[in-house]
């Protein structure tokens, strides 16, 4: 029956984690899968949003900067337009150049955002990092808080769906297919493709610091390599691409099945000798690696593919009377 | 027997068609000019020649040989060269580069045929190690045939190659077509100042709406009322 | 004065030759196959380590083996195109940034199976700096480095300026569709550009290794530099980026000395920040670069 119980948590725990990270797989769908932009900095916008809200939730400690004791709603908000003016700055620079650019800055920004959280101390804790931070419904007997959060990420998981599902029907969302295929076209048309673009690289942003925020309240700590940043940020790449870009569903199952894989082969692998165990750590992520490599050469459309909200069928001259 | 031939040619770019069947061939020596209004299909017709369209009907053949939607390099291997409207030269590289980098394909020595190019193309001896890109527009459009002539192409395709030239220079850049036709070469030539261009020319063809219009000898769709009214009435605005 | 030029300028100078030769792989795949490749850094690290297995197994200086081990390298480079990038070459190139950005992590992952993660060291034993009018001091694998780099930079220089096919790599570089209708082998081309850019990748590593120590974060604590030092230069001009690869360098040393007061005037665990400071300034006042390269 323990057993039984243990499986239990373990499968909360997998599915909190999955909806975690189908947040930020929806936030890089807004930018890579509608939009076409290039984030590579993922877990920098992911660690802006965990930092906020730690910070703005703790309790007073003489390690790093907090003691605010805000609620959970606003320590959320604030996460997330932190990062959003972050991130508006980023495509002020970036997003009237090619997307290679856009994605050498977001590397970049994600690294710098290391050194801050590695170097400021007096606000972070340095590499040692923020730890006690609340977590809703902590209160709640076991497993009824483990349970309650996982109500909480899984609700907004399906409340941002939703949100995007409807942005991705409204004239909005047909602009940005419309930009992604053809900028030209979409130029003539007269619409001011950088302010489009912007907006869906700060709203992807947003959603990112918002998933940053949840796993340091589910995690109750956080630090500079909580998550090796280069790891996560390819994590979220591979869950989006083989579920399916530009497909909300997809980006969602993507997440929940590459979390699934990479939790599992985790813990086969963590019961192999220790020498091994460490090895082989490297041979999932190479493995995860070739995943991406795969689905992008065969399989580019992912497990869901592109759903056009009106599909558009072009009449071909050659086949309509008036062509001969 | 023609160098070159296109024989009821149909095609396009993705969904799109251009072509509704377009024929035309160019003889041995000759200066062949197509003209037409805008979105004729004059430039892709040229296209198709070099395998830069697919074509979805008719036949392109060279010498007899059938190159139809052959790629891009393999119809340089067998001597057709190119010179598209718009970058067609290599601006950071030096003329005398660019003329190097015509011979591209070729495996035997090229300087021979280098120095007989500067003969034809005076102001490019003169300029042989300046960059191309600092070039003025004439002088482009001359490293630009001379790079194509590197190869001692089967025959000659021009794009327009006085789009975008100051009158003066248009006249020059025909002279050149006519010189470097006169050392044996025949040219393919898509025109917008068809008049000028039909004076030059031993032959011309009409398109419009992907379709032949009217063919003829370079003086008679001069001379021809209708051509006349269509394509050279405005004089500038043809 | 004299200190600064022994802690702070001629570091600068050895750190900026190694950024320049690692930014010049960058800037001729980015000019050349239009691609930011995000996986050069960790070409650099699979070069050192291979480098280190063969001086390991033969007891020889590194720079002896190096031409061996950059020759491995550039096979591996070339067969990573072949299976990786290729397939997109007709594609929009932002996919093959993607496949690039999951090279990264693969070579490292590969590197980190087969030799683990433990700091290595390249050379052993301490060098004895020469010194000069008493008080300049140059260590001898400073020398070295320097020089070694300007004779691969003039390599370099007379590949691109003498040869035909360095001069179909700056054909291609201007315009790979002219490129094309000329007759040019592309292909060719590309596997030149990936055999200058491995070899490049592999001698700075290695001057890296020497330099300091052997770890697996290197090649991507390298990868900002270098895209800086390009961007700095100009995409598509290598001398460019061998400025941009030294101003980087020089600017990262020269950050913490204590020009004003005593203490430095940057904070030196934010070094790594000055190439980015750097890359973001270059993109906002002027994207084309020093040297006016592309701007895609």
């Amino acid at each position: 029956m323990d057993q039984f119980y243990g499986i239990f948590l373990y499968v909360i725990s997998l599915l909190t984690m999955g909806g975690i990270y189908a947040i930020l797989a929806l936030g890089l769908n807004i930018q890579w899968g509608f939009t076409g932009l290039f984030n590579a900095g993922i877990a920098g916008f992911f660690a802006i949003g965990a930092y906020v809200s730690a910070i703005l939730t703790t309790a007073p400690s003489v390690r790093h900067l907090g003691g605010y004791e805000l609620p959970y709603i606003v320590s959320f908000v604030v996460a997330m337009i932190v990062s959003g003016i972050i991130a508006w700055g980023v495509g002020k620079v970036c997003l009237k150049l090619r997307a290679d650019y856009l994605a050498i800055a977001t590397i970049g920004i994600a690294e710098i955002f290391r050194l801050i959280l590695k170097n400021e101390t007096w606000a972070t804790n340095g590499p040692r990092g923020v730890s006690m931070i609340p977590k809703p419904f902590e209160s709640l007997p076991e497993p009824w808080n483990q349970l309650a959060f996982l109500g909480l990420i899984l609700a907004t998981v399906v409340a941002i769906y939703f949100l995007l599902e409807t942005a991705r029907r409204s004239p909005w969302g047909r602009v940005m297919t419309a930009i992604r295929e053809n900028e030209k076209s979409a130029m003539a048309a007269g619409k001011d493709i950088e302010k489009f673009r912007m907006e869906a690289f700060v709203v992807g942003c947003m959603l990112m610091a918002l998933a940053g925020a949840f796993i340091a309240h589910y995690l109750k700590f956080i630090g500079p390599n909580a998550t090796d940043p280069m790891t996560s940020t390819f994590l979220v790449w591979v869950m989006l691409v083989v579920g399916g870009s530009a497909n909300n569903k997809g980006a969602i199952l993507g997440a929940f099945l590459m979390w699934t894989i990479w939790s599992a082969s985790e813990i086969l692998t963590s019961r192999l000798p220790d020498e091994l165990a460490i090895r082989t750590a490297y041979i999932r992520i190479f493995l995860i690696g070739l995943a991406l490599q795969i689905f992008l050469q065969r399989y580019p459309k992912g497990i869901f593919p592109e759903v056009r909200p009106k599909p558009e069928r072009r009449v071909n001259p050659a086949e309509s009377p008036a062509g001969r | 027997m023609s160098v070159l031939e296109l024989d009821a040619v149909v095609g396009g770019y993705g969904d799109t068609q251009i072509l509704h069947g377009v024929s035309m061939k160019v003889d041995p020596g000759e200066i062949v000019v197509i003209i037409g209004p805008n979105g004729a299909g004059k430039s892709t017709a040229m296209k198709a020649v070099f395998g830069l369209l697919n074509l979805s009907g008719g036949k392109v053949s060279l010498d007899g040989e059938d190159i139809t939607n052959m790629p891009p390099e393999q119809v340089v291997r067998h001597g057709v060269c190119y010179v598209p409207q718009t970058s067609n030269i290599f601006p950071s590289l030096t003329v005398e580069e660019n003329l190097e980098m015509g011979a591209f394909v070729r495996e035997d020595d090229f300087q021979p045929r280098l120095l007989e190019l500067y003969e034809v193309f005076p102001p490019l001896a003169e300029k042989r190690k300046q960059t191309a890109g600092t070039l003025s527009g004439g002088q482009r459009q001359m490293v630009a045939m001379a790079k194509a002539m590197m190869l001692e192409p089967k025959i000659l395709l021009l794009d327009e190659p006085t789009a975008g030239l100051s009158p003066k220079y248009r006249g020059e850049i025909f002279s050149i077509v006519k010189t470097v036709n006169a050392t044996g070469t025949p040219i393919l030539m898509v025109e917008q100042n068809a008049k000028q261009a039909l004076k030059i020319a031993n032959r011309g063809y009409v398109l419009v709406d992907g379709k032949n219009k009217f063919e003829g000898s370079g003086q008679n769709l001069l001379d021809d009322p209708e051509v006349a009214e269509m394509f050279l009435g405005g004089g500038a605005a043809a | 004065m004299i200190e600064f030029l022994n802690f702070y300028l001629i570091p600068g100078l050895v750190l900026g030759s190694i950024y320049a030769l690692g930014a010049i792989g960058i800037t001729l795949t980015f000019s050349i196959l239009r691609f930011a490749n995000f996986a050069h850094g960790e070409t650099m690290l699979l070069g050192v380590y291979i480098t280190w297995s063969l001086v390991q197994f033969s007891g020889l200086h590194p720079l002896i083996v190096l031409p061996v081990a950059a020759m491995l390298t550039v096979l591996a480079v070339l067969f990573i195109d072949r299976a990786f990038y290729k397939p997109f070459r007709a594609s929009p190139t932002i996919m093959v940034v993607i496949a690039s950005f999951g090279m990264m992590l693969m070579i490292r992952s590969v590197v980190q199976f087969i030799w683990g993660v433990q700091l290595k060291g390249m050379t052993q034993g301490i060098q004895r700096p020469m010194v000069f009018f008493d008080s300049l001091r140059i260590s001898p694998k400073h020398v070295m480095i320097i020089s070694a780099t300007i004779v691969l930079m003039l390599a370099v220089h007379y590949l691109l300026s003498r040869t035909k096919i360095g001069k179909a790599m700056r054909a291609m570089s201007d315009s790979p569709e002219l490129a094309k209708l000329t007759g040019i082998d592309t292909e060719k081309v590309v596997r030149m550009t990936w055999i200058v850019g491995g070899a490049l990748a592999t001698a700075a590593g290695v001057f890296l290794a020497i330099d300091t120590h052997i770890d697996t974060n290197m090649g991507f604590k390298m990868l900002l530099p270098m895209f800086a030092a390009a961007i700095l230069g100009g995409i598509g001009r290598p001398f460019g980026a061998v400025a941009g690869g030294l101003i980087i360098g020089v600017v990262e040393e020269i950050s913490s000395y204590p020009w004003i007061g005593t203490e430095p005037l940057l904070n030196p665990g934010y070094k790594a920040g000055v190439a980015f400071a750097i890359m973001i300034a270059m993109l906002l006042w002027r994207p084309s670069g020093l040297f006016k390269g592309k701007v895609f």
